[in-house]
């Protein structure tokens, strides 16, 4: 029972993202020809909201419902990983169209061309589980 | 009300209810971070033999999978009872390139049947295009440590520096993909 509430974020998130078309590849197209707002939108509403929660956490020293101080783990400093890797993952976003999360969304409205993508990208991770040692981070 | 819910939903509602969702996994104590999971999924699957970076306990990740699933139920909920039409409304610019790059009538279907329709995935050039982009993903997602969810939403919202060359980077992919590649590719 203890998972229901992670089911019903799951579905909060899987609703909202295809409600307002953001798994479609039409609309991450659009978004990198820089042809609507759309996309901003919806990126920069869930970042500004998302920097007064973060801030506003920190700042409160606000607790989860189990009573843990709620912590941000600060990610390693690098340039290399993050630029490479982002770039490869901005070539794969482009062209299939979908991130790690709408891909879900899109199987679940009927979309089942896109478990192929997604077994593109668990042999993605695999690779790169493989390869990590040997490559630049 | 029934009229509203079923057409597309404003970029404010969505962005608003991102917020949300990355708030109520903070709540439980958890982050926002989507990719994750293939690594989980990776490890469940026996990817421990074949690498260490497999090898962690993938059972106190459950939870995301979860998260995942109702993200899968959310979309069916989405497209069977809260859409009456999938049509996307383009921008007529991003129409006419499409048009040039031989899409026949762009944004009428919710995903372009060009890439995910019956013809390309039963034809190897359609299955190299689903599964070259969902490897570029992956590869990137784990390579930066993390995706849209991760780094774009989370980890801005934390004024993180390693987030916001992740970003950059999604962008010059995105673009280079978009103006330099799919051009040739389609």
């Amino acid at each position: 029972m203890k998972y229901v509430r992670y089911i019903l974020i799951g579905m909060l998130f899987g609703i909202v993202m295809y409600k307002s078309q953001a798994v479609s590849w039409y609309r991450i197209y659009e978004m990198f020809r820089f042809e609507a707002f759309h996309m901003y939108g919806i990126i920069g509403t869930a970042v500004t909201l998302g920097l007064l929660i973060t801030q506003g956490i920190k700042r409160f020293k606000l607790k989860s419902w189990k009573g843990v101080p709620i912590q941000f783990a600060p990610k390693n400093k690098s340039i290399t990983r993050y630029l490479f890797g982002g770039i490869i993952f901005g070539l794969g976003w482009a062209l299939a169209g979908a991130c790690p999360g709408p891909m879900y969304v899109l199987v679940g409205s009927g979309e089942f061309a896109v478990l192929i993508v997604i077994g593109g990208a668990l042999l993605g991770t695999l690779a790169y589980g493989m390869l990590r040692k040997h490559l630049p981070h | 009300m029934i009229e509203f819910i079923s057409q597309p939903w404003p970029w404010y509602v969505s962005g608003t209810v991102i917020a949300l969702v990355m708030f109520l996994l903070l709540y439980e104590g958890k982050t926002f971070g989507m990719s994750s999971n293939l690594r989980t999924m990776c490890s469940m699957a026996g990817g421990d033999k074949l690498s260490d970076f497999f090898r962690f306990d993938w059972k106190s990740q459950r939870w995301n999978l979860i998260v995942v699933l109702g993200a899968l139920i959310g979309g069916y909920i989405a497209a069977n009872f809260l859409t009456l039409e999938t049509t996307v409304d383009l921008n007529p610019a991003t129409i006419a390139s499409l048009v040039d790059l031989g899409f026949e009538n762009p944004g009428g279907e919710y995903i372009p049947g060009k890439i995910f329709g019956l013809e390309a995935i039963t034809s190897l050039k359609g299955l190299l295009i689903l599964i070259g982009g969902g490897f570029l993903v992956g590869f990137g997602a784990r390579y930066a440590g993390g995706c849209t969810s991760g780094h774009a939403i989370s980890g801005l919202s934390d004024l993180q520096v390693p987030s916001l060359i992740a970003v950059i980077g999604f962008f010059i992919g995105g673009l280079a993909m978009t103006h330099l590649l799919l051009p040739h590719i389609f």
